[in-house]
């Protein structure tokens, strides 16, 4: 399992453009992508449950990768991340 | 008559029926089946047919709207294929047995009731994007229509609140504008609006049933009014007004996208004054060549405490990307006098405009300006900023204020931070400043006379005190005579001057101004094209002959 720790810098915080294209992004691999912040955990392959996290500028978020691509899917996942978000 | 308020998200007026929009009644009845299998691949033929229609109209936004206003029906189709809602769905059908037009509206409710209790207005408006996205299911899966009756005449559309799919479903050639109860100004239907520059409000209480049906109306975007039934009074008023934007969008549409070159060749830079970022749509629309008056204490002014370097940076750092290339003049802190913020916790002065007030606080307080140095600075690197000082009357204060400006990079520079090189000028609007500007010109890469202060300091009258009127002149000769002088002086030091007050926006000075050489009026963007329009029908060598 590998683990990716990130505070948003964008504004608008996780709004829904990002994250459509982030589950998007997520779904392109096999391994179960979660987010994680404060004490709720969801699954970055819905859109509704990332978006209820409600991640505003400043605030932390915790993404596991837990499969056989977890590996590839950090490396993209936290990219698409410090791009975006 | 009746009158109703709402708050208005695009300008514009609209004559014309009122109808009301009544949405499909989407009577869901809950049934018991025996064959879940069929329910759930019901469920997936509506899927597919909803992501096809939200596809179509991705298309036609993205044509009509553009990329950014038509994402979100991109969002809504990855919303149709969410997991969480998905799985609802098949769970509601599978464990109660029961048709799938229940289940997606049993789903959808659960889910906007999640969006609107989130303690944030822009997760609270995605409410209204999940209920959608299940009407449209229950629409596809009822086989039921919703809307409105196919109009004959373009109509004044009303409605309790409009999804975005509907908004953009609407005819153009068919809507003069529309009201709604609901809906805020920033959900996307506002948003969609000014897009589509038609005249809209929202959150308008007024009654959706026959005394509004029917009946004739009036929008006025720029005050947020609907008058429904209007008298004959109000109607001709409005219709001369309709008559006037009418003229004006044409001559926009004709001088838009001209350069400001007079007939003789002579030209002149055309720059927008705005007081807050959200004045940048405006700037847009009327083709300003660039900003040449950003007022950056609103910053300070709409917070209790002070802005960080963070905050300013991102505004100063919006603007420059937004206007691409072109050049942006942010004035440094201007407060003091009229302006007053409580957290400065300044004392009382007996004559506050020639008090304590703008460079004066900067560089009495350098830590306050260096905050808003360093952003500039920064923003710098994204764009063609400017800094502009205001209140200069000596050589020694800019001294100083290049010795700040130096240490403010040499800090950047210690932190590794990027920053750019942006112009520094100064705003003329003191009679010293005037008078010694052949020698500010040597320190300086530009000027920009601010005539309220300069003309208000020139002839020692106050422009609040009603009293004085009669011995105002805005076209006093002394003040002529400074611009005339002011801008000679920086033509002679090889930088360009330019006008940044009310007077700039004074039509009847346009020709004298091209006549003394101004490179440049900075004015409120609504009056950039009729300028511009003078211009193009000046000839400053036979002006000059001729007065």
């Amino acid at each position: 399992m590998k683990e990716f720790k990130y505070v948003i810098t964008d504004e608008m915080g996780i709004h829904a453009r990002p994250a459509g294209l982030l589950v998007k992004a997520v779904k392109g691999f096999g391994s179960s992508v979660k987010m994680t912040k404060g004490a709720k955990t969801v699954d970055c392959k819905g859109i509704m449950g990332v978006m209820s996290l409600g991640a505003k500028k400043g605030e932390e978020v915790v993404l596991t990768f837990e499969g056989e691509d977890e590996g590839a899917a950090y490396e993209a996942i936290s990219k698409f991340m410090q791009e975006n978000l | 008559m009746k009158v109703y308020n709402g708050k208005s998200v695009f300008s514009g007026i609209a004559i014309g029926k009122i109808s009301v929009y009544k949405k499909g009644e989407q009577q869901v009845k809950r049934t018991k089946i025996s064959d879940t299998g069929a329910e759930l691949a019901r469920y997936e033929a509506a899927k597919e047919k909803a992501t096809e229609q939200l596809q179509g109209l991705y298309d036609k936004a993205l044509k009509e709207v553009g990329e950014a206003n038509a994402a979100i029906f991109e969002v809504h189709q990855m919303m149709l294929e969410d997991l969480d809602y998905n799985e609802s769905v098949e769970n509601i059908v599978r464990s109660q047995e029961v048709n799938v037009e229940y289940a997606v509206a049993a789903t959808g409710d659960n889910f906007s009731r999640m969006f609107a209790a989130m303690d944030d207005d822009y997760m609270r408006e995605r409410a209204a994007d999940v209920k959608d996205i299940s009407e449209r299911l229950l629409t596809i899966l009822t086989g039921s229509g919703s809307g409105m009756a196919a109009a004959d005449e373009p109509v004044i559309i009303v409605a309790d609140d409009l999804a975005p799919s509907e908004t953009v479903q609407l005819d153009k050639d068919m809507v003069l504008s529309f009201v709604t109860v609901h809906g805020s100004t920033n959900s996307h239907t506002a948003i969609l609006a000014r897009m589509m520059e038609i005249p809209a409000l929202v959150g308008t209480k007024l009654p959706l049933d026959d005394s509004v049906d029917g009946k004739m109306g009036i929008v006025d975007g720029s005050t947020g009014i609907i008058y429904v039934d209007p008298d004959e009074q109000t109607l001709a008023k409005m219709k001369e007004r309709k008559e006037e934007e009418l003229h004006k969008k044409e001559l926009l549409q004709t001088l838009k996208g001209r350069e400001n070159v007079t007939l003789d060749g002579q030209k002149l830079m055309l720059y927008a004054n705005i007081g807050n970022i959200k004045d940048l749509a405006m700037v847009m629309q009327n083709d300003a060549g660039g900003i040449g008056l950003f007022r950056s204490e609103f910053i300070y002014l709409e917070r209790d405490q002070y802005p960080t370097e963070e905050e300013q940076f991102q505004i100063y750092r919006q603007v420059a990307e937004t206007m691409a290339g072109k050049r942006v003049i942010i004035r440094t802190l201007d407060i003091g006098a009229d302006k007053q913020c409580d957290y400065f916790e300044m004392e009382h002065e007996e004559n506050p405009a020639l008090g304590y007030r703008a460079i004066r606080i900067c560089l009495t307080r350098p830590e306050v300006f260096k905050t808003q140095l360093r952003a500039l600075f920064r923003a710098s690197a994204f764009g063609k900023i400017a800094i502009m000082y205001p209140m200069i009357t000596s050589v020694q204060e800019i001294k100083r204020i290049k010795e700040i400006v130096a240490e403010v990079k040499a800090e950047l520079t210690a932190h590794k931070t990027p920053f750019g090189e942006p112009e520094q000028g100064i705003m003329i609007e003191t009679p010293a400043a005037a008078v010694i500007s052949d020698l500010l010109a040597e320190e300086v890469d530009f000027f920009s006379i601010g005539t309220n202060d300069l003309t208000q300091y020139t002839l020692a009258i106050d422009r609040q005190n009603t009293k004085l009127d009669e011995f105002y002149d805005s076209h006093h000769p002394a003040v002529l005579r400074m611009i005339s002088t002011v801008v000679e002086n920086a033509h002679k030091a090889g930088i360009w001057a330019g006008i940044c007050g009310e007077l700039g926006a004074d039509q009847t000075l346009t020709q004298e101004f091209l006549a003394m050489g101004v490179d440049e009026l900075s004015v409120s963007p609504g009056s950039i094209l009729p300028i511009r329009k003078i211009v193009l029908e000046t000839n400053v060598g036979e002006y000059k002959a001729g007065r």
